[in-house]
This record gives structure tokens, C-alpha cells and sequence, in this order.
């Protein structure tokens, strides 16, 4: 799966706005990318694995807000920061 | 006649750093050993909310700053070379992950950052939005709940719920370690109160005893206040200062009660405010920066005139500090944004709401604009560079 990454997370994926990764779930996706590069996870997912208040992702285009939410092999994935973050 | 715990320091003669952190990165401000010169760096983590930047006095190099931003959840940042670079903390605070079906607490952000007791190198806390208590072991590297507050069967009720707290979220705040004993901690909340710890944060219980909390329906509630700012006197650790929502207060631990020594403050002015600094060698002496209070809080200063105030007899009496500020501002200093060196004579540094930064070499008696146009700034503290 191809993952987009917003500016804001580019400092966890040595400045690549698109990384590869693998998983069943949004969790596990996730879980893929933080190993790769720690902290990246807990940035936009809270300790109680709620995705944060001002990030959205899309699989497909289609937005999903839970962790577990199902993934197909070959899927793009869109992490972005909500236009309600800035001040 | 003053008692005094601990023998009384040499003033700090070295240059002076002040460590700044704004809505929008952090700065530091470096002085020399005069305090004359003063050079600005360029921003750090420019775009991230920094709540508070804070230097180990142990070591004399490392800074941990507690940061998020609009859309990325918090962390905190480490720097081992006094902020030449810096590194992401392994494991930054966080509240425990709860069973599925449980509602679990979520960490907004970290908002204080205190070294731990001398004698315990590396050992820092950490207090959050909402209250939450936090511990490293290691220099901040990783971060560990202390579960006998986080997770203490009264914190609800002590805290008053996530609905209770300061427009940016209620907080913990105001981490006080005892000199003489790394297992008798002070903390403050917004809302809660003061609390205290004498076994290293196993348990804890209310010290709110003679503190006003006139916004409550209850008139002598045990717990539920809004402490401002906390400190205790290092040189005399069993007296403790607040500025509160209600009023500047001064506590003698022989005494157990909460004494308005705002009373004696003009009554034009009053005595609300966010911050209190306390003289590092005199534990009579304490600056405040007073704030207008009055019906919608506009937390400017009263009448937009400026100004700090000093007592040099534990509260009895107070004078007016306002040479060299703007004759009218409508700035805001927030609670963690004044900060005082170890100089003689002791030298004061205060952030705004506007983005500047102010300075007295001489106690408060006159301010200098150190900067200006800088973000909106949220805290202020101060490192000694060398002794």
C-alpha cells in the first residue's frame, strides 16, 4: 500500500510523502510505519487508540476514523491534517 | 526573626539564559554575564505550541521542552547540548491504555516540566492537560505515570472533570520538590487545588485549607480551587507562596493555613494574577504581576497600566514596580511566563501575550523590552550558564 504523509509527519519519514506499507487494518498499518519510525503512531493516534481530533485518513478516498477499520492489498492511503488544526 | 533551612547561596555571577516558549516554537534569549547583552536565537520548532521549556540545573546542559501542535498530539523534546539539536523522547508521557467498552483518559498535552530533587539525577516530572502526574527516570527520555495520583480513587472528584479547568484545558501544574526530601512533592491544579505528596507520590491529600475558591457554590471546599502558581521557598521549604485565582496567598506549614497577603496589595489593583516569583535568598521577598480580575477577566493588566509588585516582608506590604514599561498595554502574562535569576541583585524576566519580553537587572526597580515580536508567549524560565 502506498501511505501519504502530510508535512506535518515528515519528519518521521526522512521527508518522503509517500511511504510503503503493509497491514490488515489501519491499526496495523500503523503499527508498520511506527516501527519503521517510532512516534510517528502516538502523534496522530491517542493511547486509546483514537485516531486524533484533527487528523483524518482516507483508504480509497473514503474516510475512516476507526483503528480498525479493514485495508485491501494495494490500497492508497491518505493521511491528512484537517483544516481545523491551525491557528 | 526568618528561619532559615539551608545556608543562604552566593549570587549566581555567570550569564544568564532565558528559555522561551510560545504558541509558535521556542526561543532562547542569551545574556551576558552582566545581563546587558542579550542575543536572540532564531525560533526552534517553529510552528509547534510550546507549553514550556526548561533547563537541568544538574547538569547544566540538558533542556526538555513540552510541545504539540494544532494537529499532532504531544510530545516532548530533549536537547543534551543547551538546544543545539535536538531528538523526540522514546516514550513521552501518556495515560494508561483502558479495556475496550472503558472510557480511558487522553493526554492533550504536557504543560510543566520539573527536574526532580538534586540528589536524583535524571529523575524529572511532567504534569498535563488534563491533570495528569508524570515521572522519568532517565532524563526524560521515558515517561511513566504516577499512578498513585493518575490513577488515586478521589482524582475525579479532586480534578472536577475535564469540563473544569482553564480555557486550554484543566492542568497540573506547579511540581514542587522539597529540598530536604525527594519523597515530598507539591503539585497544582486548575481546577483542584494544591496537593501534596510525602511518600514519593503514593498518595495525596488536599492543602487548601484558608484558600478562597468564591467561584465555587460550596464557601470552604477542601479541594476544587484554581492555584495560579505554586512555589515553595527553597531556603525555607516549609512556606509556600501562591498566586491564585483569588488572591496572592503565603502558607507556613507550622501553621497549616493559607494567609491572603494580597489583603495588603492597593485595592485598585488587586490581587489576581497568573505568576509569582520568589527572591532566591530571601524568602520575604516576592514579585507578582497583577492582573485585572474584574467581571469578564480580561487578564490585562488593571486599568492597562503595567506593572509588577514586590513584598520584602512576606506580604505585609508591597511597591509598586512599573518604571520602563508602556505607561498603557493590554498584554497578558500567563502563568509559567515570568521567571527570576540568581544575580544580586536579582535580575526578572517576563513574557507577554504580545509576543514580548521584559527584563529588570535590578529586583524590579526597572524593565528593559529584551524582544518584541515574538509569538505569543506561555512560559519563561531562566538558566544559570555557568556559576
Amino acid at each position: 500500500m502506498k501511505v501519504h504523509i502530510p508535512t506535518p509527519l515528515r519528519s518521521y519519514t526522512d521527508k518522503q510523502s509517500v511511504v510503503e506499507a503493509d497491514g490488515a487494518t489501519v491499526g496495523e498499518m500503523l503499527a508498520e510505519i511506527d516501527r519503521r519510525y517510532p512516534g510517528f503512531r502516538f502523534r496522530i493516534v491517542d493511547e486509546q487508540d483514537g485516531i486524533r481530533e484533527h487528523i483524518n485518513i482516507f483508504n480509497n478516498e473514503k474516510p475512516v476514523r476507526s483503528l480498525s477499520a479493514p485495508l485491501q492489498p494495494g490500497a492508497t492511503i491518505h493521511i491528512v491534517c484537517a483544516l481545523s488544526g491551525g491557528v | 526573626m526568618k528561619r532559615k533551612s539551608h545556608p543562604i547561596p552566593k549570587p549566581a555571577a555567570g550569564a544568564v539564559a532565558v528559555l522561551i516558549g510560545t504558541r509558535k516554537g521556542a526561543f532562547i534569549l542569551r545574556g551576558d554575564k552582566t545581563r546587558r547583552m542579550w542575543k536572540l536565537s532564531m525560533p526552534m520548532f517553529l510552528g509547534h505550541i510550546v507549553h514550556h521549556m526548561v533547563s537541568d540545573p544538574r547538569d547544566g546542559r540538558t533542556l526538555l521542552i513540552a510541545a504539540r501542535t494544532g494537529h499532532l498530539g504531544p510530545t516532548v523534546f530533549r536537547s543534551t547540548d543547551f538546544g543545539k539539536s535536538w531528538k523526540e523522547v522514546e516514550r513521552p508521557p501518556a495515560f494508561p491504555k483502558v479495556p475496550e467498552g472503558q472510557k480511558g483518559l487522553v493526554l492533550d498535552h504536557v504543560f510543566w516540566l520539573t527536574p526532580g530533587h538534586s540528589s536524583q539525577a535524571g529523575v524529572w516530572y511532567a504534569g498535563s492537560s488534563p491533570q495528569g502526574l508524570f515521572r522519568s527516570e532517565d532524563g526524560g527520555r521515558t515517561w511513566e505515570g504516577v499512578s498513585g495520583f493518575n490513577d488515586h480513587t478521589m482524582r475525579g472528584a479532586w480534578t472536577g472533570g475535564l469540563g473544569d479547568g482553564t480555557p486550554d484545558g484543566p492542568k497540573l501544574h506547579s511540581i514542587n520538590v522539597d529540598p530536604r526530601d525527594p519523597n515530598h512533592i507539591y503539585i497544582g491544579m486548575s481546577s483542584g487545588g494544591v496537593f501534596e505528596s510525602v511518600d514519593g507520590g503514593k498518595d495525596w491529600r488536599p492543602l487548601n485549607k484558608g484558600c478562597a475558591a468564591d467561584f465555587l457554590p460550596t464557601p470552604d471546599p477542601e479541594y476544587g480551587h484554581d492555584p495560579h502558581r505554586v512555589l515553595l521557598h527553597p531556603l525555607m521549604p516549609d512556606r509556600l507562596y501562591q498566586q491564585n485565582h483569588c488572591g496572592i496567598y503565603r502558607m507556613e506549614r507550622s501553621e497549616g493555613q493559607w494567609i491572603r497577603i494580597g489583603r495588603n496589595m492597593p485595592k485598585k489593583v488587586g490581587d489576581i494574577g497568573f505568576p509569582i516569583a520568589l527572591h532566591p535568598r530571601d524568602p520575604d521577598t516576592v514579585w507578582v504581576f497583577p492582573m485585572d480580575g474584574t467581571e469578564v477577566w480580561p487578564r490585562t493588566s488593571p486599568d492597562g497600566k503595567p506593572a509588577c509588585y514586590v513584598t520584602r516582608n512576606a506580604g505585609k506590604t508591597w511597591k509598586r514596580l512599573d518604571k520602563g514599561f508602556p505607561k498603557r498595554a493590554w498584554f497578558t502574562v500567563k502563568r509559567q511566563a515570568m521567571a527570576n535569576d540568581a544575580h544580586e541583585p536579582v535580575g526578572l524576566y517576563l513574557g507577554t501575550t504580545s509576543g514580548e519580553v521584559w527584563a529588570s537587572r535590578n529586583g524590579g526597580s526597572g524593565w528593559t523590552s529584551l524582544a518584541r515580536h515574538l509569538p505569543e508567549i506561555y512560559s519563561v524560565e531562566v538558566a544559570e550558564l555557568s556559576k
